[in-house]
């Protein structure tokens, strides 16, 4: 049994080695290392087995000058990180974890707090070596194979097994990060300021409370930020930050409504009214939630979801609102619901962005998340928005078919590189992408 | 440190390397494959590594061991850490049926192991000492029936390496003996996870630290050190009815 980071469980076992050429020979899917939520990282029930290529993590070489980066699919954000903060570069785009590799970026296509200013990680990606559903290696790039090269940007890895990503990283002043922290009363104020900050902030991203009364529904916590200079940063290179770990499945009365809600207010309750600015370790401020090492243990045994849409510019403030409003009313009850601006389309036929505001929340995965799913995918469909694949466990394929005018050219290039279908995952046969 | 690694293409091996690439050590990369000793090397560099250089070696091929240790030497400007994680591993049900396999893990894990190390020692002992870190295994501290062969092979390496750091730690030269429990690499794809299992990046912290303070065995996870100690105390009347 496998699942994804929800922990709602399918059949399926894994396969790894440090030779990802080797395993991705006969293997209809790669994963590296399941953080995506739902069950694209999940081989198809007949298929049975899924590669893996954390292992294969080696960085092949390095341009000082350029920034230029080229690894192997397994190298992971964590490893990025780690490596380069110290001579002052960063990675491209600030997704919630560090826990994902190179080929899981391309494949989701991944964006971050500063989305609005630099896009998804695809943006960032020069060439990207893959083995095809036909056994070949080759390049995609912008110039070569190009159709293969947007259909993969965001492609789930349907479209062929990522062996190597060439990307280039930007140079930063210094790995500390400058932020601000700003408590939001309602929904309109946060929705107000997130704009605000995004024309003079490179990361922006904030928390909302859902469930609160009344006239506070959608009250909640906006943070900005930007990299340090040098004279304001810590000294030193930030060390790796201490990660504690559940002990174990939490049971299911852990998250209820009411929880939730003491948690919400607690958690709004413990940030001063007015602003506040310091200066962060970097894996404070963007991976918050990789500081409880398995937090995905906090739903108990039957797992979670996390619904993550993003609900275009031309539905304005109200479209987000009456969602906001929607999903308090479903019961889509969600400690740190994530409120996002996001910029432009990017490249990827498949990417998720678009410009808009972005909304994730999660909720159990208990007996009526079909039902919440449903609903809230109806409402989004009036709005014209659409949902992340890589947090998606649960949506139609009538509904998504609705949700993206761009499937049927991204199943286009699919037939093209392959024809047979071989490529697949538990999600893509779920909404009839293959 | 100025270290020698043979294994550090894969596994533990790997992630150790690049803790030392890390803390700005150089590093002499030995493996039997050109294109991956060569990839190695590159990921070590960019991981900080002050200077590393690589050099053809294979654990089944003991008459190389010599010239390769004395090419690690120049390319290096004299070694002073020599770090062993080659090895080959097989289930006792594959080992049972294939006798060639078995050979093979028996030369490599000790035999050639114990030459390699034998070609180490000299080498140190004769620049006043050094340090000399060996993968064994805690399949070697008691007989189990998943890993009967293997299990022998890393027995003798262990008394093996235990003999080197009682007859040579008052020379300087320091020998570790790292008993890794269950780490989830390449080697152990596909067997049952027993509790305690443990990460290659974390366990080769551990090891590092343990190579650092010069400690004479090391148990990595740590928590492994407690389970082989219940597992050693079980009489045979018990080990014969498990199966783990």
């Amino acid at each position: 049994m496998l699942s994804g980071w929800g922990r709602v469980f399918g059949p399926g076992r894994e396969v790894a080695s440090e030779d990802v050429e080797a395993i991705t020979r006969d293997a209809t899917l790669t994963r590296g290392l399941a953080r995506s939520y739902g069950d694209s990282s999940l081989p198809h029930p007949s298929d049975g087995v899924v590669a893996s290529c954390r292992l294969a993590d080696r960085i092949l070489s390095f341009d000082e000058a350029s920034g230029e980066v080229k690894a192997e699919s397994g190298f992971s954000l964590l490893q990025l990180n780690r490596t380069f903060w110290g001579r002052n570069f960063a990675a491209p785009v600030a997704p919630g974890t560090q826990f994902i590799t190179l080929g899981g970026m391309v494949s989701a296509d991944v964006h971050g707090k500063d989305h609005h200013a630099t896009g998804g990680f695809g943006a960032h990606v020069r060439e990207i070596r893959m083995r095809l559903a036909s056994g070949d290696i080759v390049t995609a790039s912008r110039t070569e194979n190009a159709d293969l090269f947007k259909a993969t940007i965001g492609g789930m890895g349907l479209l062929g097994h990522i062996l190597d990503v060439t990307f280039k990283i930007p140079r930063i002043p210094s790995p500390w990060v400058a932020i601000e922290t700003e408590r939001m009363p309602d929904l309109e104020s946060y929705l107000a300021g997130l704009k605000d900050a995004a024309g003079r902030f490179p990361f922006t991203m904030g928390w909302i409370d859902t469930l609160g009364a009344a006239g506070k529904l959608g009250r909640g916590v906006l943070m900005r930020g930007r990299w340090a200079d040098p004279h304001e940063a810590r000294p030193g290179v930030p060390q790796p930050l201490q990660r504690p770990g559940l002990p174990f499945v939490l049971p299911e009365f852990a998250i209820s409504r009411m929880t939730v809600a003491a948690f919400n207010s607690f958690y709004y309750g413990i940030h001063p009214s007015s602003m506040r600015r310091k200066v962060a370790h970097p894996e404070a401020f963007f991976y918050p939630l990789d500081a409880i090492r398995n937090w995905n243990l906090l739903y108990g045994r039957r797992g979670f979801t996390q619904y993550q849409c993003v609900i275009p510019e031309a539905a304005g403030p109200e479209g987000v609102k009456s969602f906001v409003s929607l999903l308090r009313r479903t019961g889509g009850s969600s400690m740190v619901s994530v409120i996002k601006d996001c910029g432009d389309e990017g490249e990827g036929l498949l990417s998720f962005p678009m410009r808009g505001t972005s909304v994730a929340a999660d909720f159990p995965a208990r007996e009526r998340v079909q039902q919440i799913v449903d609903t809230l995918n109806g409402h989004l469909i009036e709005l014209g928005g659409r949902i992340y694949l890589a947090k998606d466990r649960f949506t139609r394929a009538e509904d998504y078919r609705k949700m993206d005018a761009r499937i049927d050219a991204w199943k286009e290039v699919k037939r093209r590189y392959d024809p047979k279908g071989r490529l697949r995952s538990a999600q893509s046969a779920r909404l009839e992408l293959t | 440190m100025k270290v020698v690694t043979l294994g550090a293409t894969r596994g533990i091996g790997r992630s150790l390397a690049r803790l030392l690439a890390a803390r700005g050590d150089s590093i002499h990369v030995l493996g039997r494959n050109q294109e991956d000793i060569a990839k190695c090397a590159e990921d070590l560099k960019v991981r900080g590594a002050a200077k590393v250089s690589t050099g053809l070696c294979d654990l089944m091929a003991p008459s190389i061991f010599g010239p390769a240790l004395e090419a690690a030497d120049a390319d290096l400007g004299g070694f002073d850490t020599v770090i062993l994680s080659a090895g080959i591993f097989g289930t006792q049900n594959e080992l049972a049926e294939d006798r060639a396999r078995a050979a093979a893990v028996l030369t490599a894990n000790f035999t050639n192991t114990v030459l390699f190390c034998e070609e180490a020692r000299v080498r140190l002992l004769a620049r006043g000492g050094g340090r000399l870190a060996v993968f064994s295994s805690v399949a070697g501290e008691r007989a189990r029936k998943p890993v009967v062969i293997y299990g022998s092979t890393k027995a003798g390496l262990s008394a093996y390496l235990e003999g080197l750091d009682h007859l040579y730690r008052a020379q300087g030269l320091i020998t570790t003996t790292v008993k890794p429990g269950f780490v989830r690499t390449s080697m152990t794809q596909g067997l049952k996870e027993p509790p305690f299992a443990g990460d290659p990046d974390d366990v080769a912290k551990t090891v590092l630290s343990a190579i650092l303070r010069g400690a004479p065995v090391v148990y990595a996870p740590s928590m492994w050190a407690l389970v082989m100690m219940v597992i050693r105390l079980l009489p045979r009347a018990v080990m014969r009815r498990v199966t783990f």
